[in-house]
C-alpha cells in the first residue's frame, strides 16, 4: 500500500481534496459522535413502528397459534416461508462483498463492507424469526437441535434438508457475527480513544482492550483472511441448503436441480439491492458521498445486471427443462404459473427481476442515484414474488382438484411482513448511531494508493501517460463528488 | 530524565514513520513496539516479526469440526438409533457432507477468531494498553524503551529527522484511562 502508486486507469475509492486520516475518522464517526438528524429521527420513529407492529403480530402469532396465519390445507407454506427465504436472500450481500470481494482484492469493498455486514446480520435475524414463528410451537423450537431426549433418543433426521438448512443458517448467523464484530475492533477503539467518560468506557468493554500494535494488525490481517476464505463458500452453502428444502420433495415445481444456482445468484441479486437501497440514502444524510462514490454504485449495478441476468436464465431454463422432461405434472405447474389464478404474481416477478434490471445496461440509469434506488426497490419486490410464486403456485394445486385452493393472507401475514421491515430498518438505524457505518481503518488503507488526491499528484508528476490521464479525467465525469474544474487546467 | 519509560515518535504518515524505524535500526536502536491506526504491510519484516502461526490453528479446528460432525451424525444415525426411510442405507455419506462443512467452517471460525483473541490479549472489558491516543485515530507511533536505549537526544533526532511530528516522554508506560 504505502509507498507505491496505483495505476492511473483505475477509478479514486475515495474522493475530494485535502482527504488526511484524520479527516477520515471525523467523517465517518461524525453521525456516531455528534446528536442524530432530523432525517434520522424520522426515520427511526416510522422503523420502530413497524418494529412494534412485528412484535404485536409476532406475539399474536405465538399466543393463537398459526392459525392466525392464512394458510390452509392445500397451502401449508405460504407468506412465512416467503418472508424467510427473501431475508436470508438479503442477507447474502454482507458477507459476499466482506468475503469474495476481499478474496478477489476489489479493494472498492472497503468502504461498503462494514453497513452490508451489519444489514446481512439483521436480516438474518428477520429470517430467523420467522424460522421460529412457523414452527408453531416455537417453545419447543430446540427440537431441532441433536439432542437426547425423553422419547429414547430418538435423533433428528440428519437426511432431511430442513436439518441442514438449522445447521447453515446458524453458522452463517454466528460466523457473519464474529466476522463483522472481530473488523469493528479497531474502530471501536478509535471512538474509544476519542470519547470521554461514560461513553468511553463503555467502547473500552467493546473494543476488547484493542491496542494497533504490530502483532495485532499482523495476525488481524491473517485472521480476515482465513475467514473470508471459509466465509465464501459458506455464502454460497447456505443458499444452496435453503434450495433444497425445496428442491429434495417431489413438488412439481420445487423438485429441480437447477434450484442451488438459481437461488444463490437471486440471494446475491437481491442482497446488492437492498445493500443499495440503504446506501444511497445512508451516504446523502450522512455525508459520505467521499467514500461511496458513483463507482461504488456503478459496480454494484453491474453485479445486480449479471445476477439479475442468471436469474433471467434460470426462469426460462426451468421452462424449458419442464417442456423437455416431458412431464405432464411439471409442464401443468409451469403453465399454471404464468397463466393460472397467480399469472399475476408471475408476471410481476418477471418484470420485477428479468426486464427491469435490464434497463442498468445503460450508462445514465446506471450513474442516477434515483433510478438506480427505485430499481434497487423493484428488485426486492420481484424476489418477494419469486419466492411468492415458487411457493404458492406450486402449493395451491394439489394432487386432487378437489384441494385446490388459493391462499388468501389475513392481518397476522401482513403485519408479521411489514413488522420485520421495521425491526429491519430500526436495528440499521441504531446501528448507523452507535458503531461507524463504514470500517474506518479499511478505508484508510486507501488513501495513500486509490484517492482521488493521490492520484491527482501522480498527474502533477507528470511521469504517467497523456492518453491513461485523460481516460482517468474522462472516467470522473460520473461522480458526484469530484470537481471537474479541477481538471480542466491539467 | 529518569522518569522516563517510553519515547514515542509520532508520525503523520506511514511512509514517514517506515523510514523512521529504518533510521532507528541503523542506529541500532531498539523498538518496542509500533503503533497504528490501519495494517501497515511490509512492517513484520522490517521489525523481524515472524509469520504468523493462525492458518495452522485454523486448520486444526476447522478438520476437529470436520470430524466432530461426522462423528454426531455418525452416531446418531448408524449407531444409535437406525431410521429406516424406504429400506435406504441408514450409512447415507453424501447426506452427511452439508453439516460436515457448516460444522468445519464454524468450528474453524470460532476456534480461530478465539485463539486470535486469547493470543493478542483481547477480551471484552480489558484496560487497554495505549501509550498516544492518536495511534488509532490519525497517527503512526513507534515507541522506544528509554531504559534500554540511553542516548534521547539521538533518539529525538532521529525522529524528527524521519519527519515524526511530535515526540513525547511518557513517564508510565501506558495512559491508562483514570
Amino acid at each position: 500500500m504505502s509507498g507505491h502508486n496505483e495505476s492511473i486507469l483505475r477509478e479514486p475509492l475515495i474522493t475530494g481534496d485535502n482527504i488526511t486520516y484524520a479527516k477520515i475518522t471525523d467523517d465517518i464517526l461524525g453521525p456516531v459522535e455528534n446528536k442524530p438528524n432530523k432525517a434520522w429521527w424520522i426515520g427511526f420513529i416510522f422503523a420502530s413502528l413497524g418494529a412494534l407492529l412485528w412484535v404485536v403480530a409476532v406475539s399474536y402469532t405465538f399466543w393463537n397459534g398459526i392459525g392466525a396465519w392464512g394458510l390452509n390445507k392445500t397451502v401449508g407454506w405460504a407468506w412465512d416461508i416467503t418472508g424467510f427465504v427473501w431475508w436470508v436472500g438479503i442477507g447474502h450481500a454482507g458477507t459476499l462483498i466482506s468475503a469474495v470481494l476481499l478474496l478477489f482484492r476489489q479493494n472498492w469493498r472497503n468502504s461498503i463492507n462494514r453497513s452490508a455486514e451489519a444489514m446481512t446480520i439483521f436480516a438474518v435475524i428477520c429470517a430467523a424469526t420467522y424460522v421460529v414463528s412457523h414452527m408453531g410451537r416455537p417453545w419447543l423450537a430446540y427440537w431441532v437441535l441433536p439432542l437426547p431426549n425423553q422419547f429414547g433418543s430418538l435423533w433428528v433426521n440428519f437426511n432431511s434438508p430442513l436439518v441442514w438448512d438449522m445447521f447453515a443458517i446458524s453458522t452463517y448467523f454466528s460466523v457473519s457475527l464474529l466476522f463483522w464484530y472481530t473488523g469493528l475492533l479497531p474502530d471501536i477503539a478509535t471512538i474509544r480513544d476519542r470519547a470521554v467518560g461514560t461513553r468511553r468506557k463503555i467502547y473500552s468493554i467493546f473494543s476488547f482492550g484493542w491496542s494497533g500494535s504490530v502483532k495485532t494488525w499482523q495476525r488481524f490481517e491473517a485472521v480476515s483472511l482465513i475467514l473470508a476464505g471459509i466465509s465464501t463458500p459458506l455464502v454460497l452453502s447456505v443458499h444452496t441448503i435453503v434450495s433444497m428444502d425445496f428442491a429434495t420433495s417431489v413438488i412439481p415445481g420445487w423438485h429441480t436441480t437447477i434450484f442451488p444456482p438459481y437461488f444463490v445468484a437471486g440471494a446475491i441479486f437481491s442482497g446488492f439491492a437492498m445493500v443499495l437501497t440503504l446506501l444511497l440514502v445512508a451516504r446523502k444524510v450522512l455525508g459520505l458521498e467521499n467514500y461511496i462514490t458513483m463507482f461504488h454504485i456503478e459496480s454494484m449495478n453491474k453485479i445486480i445486471i449479471l445476477t439479475g441476468s442468471i436469474v433471467g436464465v434460470a426462469y426460462l431454463t426451468e421452462f424449458f427443462i419442464a417442456w423437455y422432461s416431458g412431464s405432464e405434472y411439471e409442464q401443468y405447474a409451469f403453465i399454471n404459473r404464468s397463466t393460472g389464478p397467480y399469472w399475476w404474481a408471475y408476471w410481476m416477478m418477471m418484470t420485477c427481476n428479468v426486464i427491469s434490471p435490464q434497463l442498468l445496461w445503460f450508462k445514465k440509469i446506471r450513474l442516477s442515484i434515483r433510478a438506480t434506488w427505485i430499481l434497487s426497490i423493484v428488485v426486492n419486490i420481484g424476489m418477494w414474488f419469486e419466492r411468492f410464486v415458487i411457493i404458492v403456485t406450486s402449493l395451491h394445486r394439489d394432487y386432487i382438484p378437489s384441494s385446490w385452493a388459493m391462499f388468501y393472507p389475513t392481518w397476522v401475514d401482513v403485519s408479521v411482513f411489514v413488522g420485520s421491515i421495521g425491526l429491519f430498518f430500526t436495528l440499521f438505524l441504531l446501528f448507523l448511531r452507535v458503531l461507524p457505518s463504514i470500517a474506518i481503518a479499511e478505508v484508510k488503507l486507501l488513501l495513500k494508493s486509490a484517492s482521488e488526491q493521490a492520484k491527482m499528484k501522480q498527474i502533477k508528476e507528470g511521469h504517467e501517460n497523456k492518453e491513461y490521464v485523460a481516460e482517468y479525467v474522462e472516467s470522473l465525469q460520473k461522480f458526484d463528488s469530484v470537481k471537474q474544474e479541477d481538471y480542466a487546467k491539467i | 530524565m529518569s522518569n522516563i519509560k517510553y519515547i514515542l515518535g509520532s508520525f503523520g504518515d506511514p511512509d514517514e514513520m517506515m523510514h523512521g524505524i529504518e533510521k532507528l535500526q541503523e542506529n541500532n536502536i531498539s523498538i518496542h513496539d509500533v503503533y497504528t491506526p490501519m495494517p501497515i504491510h511490509g512492517i513484520e519484516a522490517k521489525l523481524g516479526i515472524k509469520r504468523s502461526r493462525i492458518d495452522i490453528a485454523a486448520f486444526c479446528f476447522g478438520i476437529t469440526g470436520t470430524c466432530a460432525a461426522f462423528a454426531l451424525i455418525y452416531f446418531c444415525a448408524v449407531i444409535d438409533w437406525k431410521v429406516n426411510i424406504g429400506g435406504k442405507p441408514s450409512f447415507a455419506l453424501p447426506d452427511f457432507i452439508p453439516i460436515m462443512f457448516e460444522l468445519t467452517v464454524l468450528f474453524c471460525a470460532f476456534g480461530m477468531v478465539l485463539t486470535y483473541y486469547a493470543s493478542t490479549h483481547l477480551f471484552p472489558g480489558r484496560a487497554p494498553r495505549v501509550m498516544d491516543l492518536r495511534a488509532t485515530d490519525d497517527r503512526f507511533v513507534i515507541a522506544i524503551d528509554a531504559k534500554d536505549n540511553a542516548a534521547h537526544t539521538v533518539i529525538d533526532g532521529l525522529l524528527k529527522d524521519a519527519g515524526a511530528l511530535e515526540v513525547k516522554y511518557n513517564e508510565r508506560k501506558y495512559i491508562s484511562y483514570e
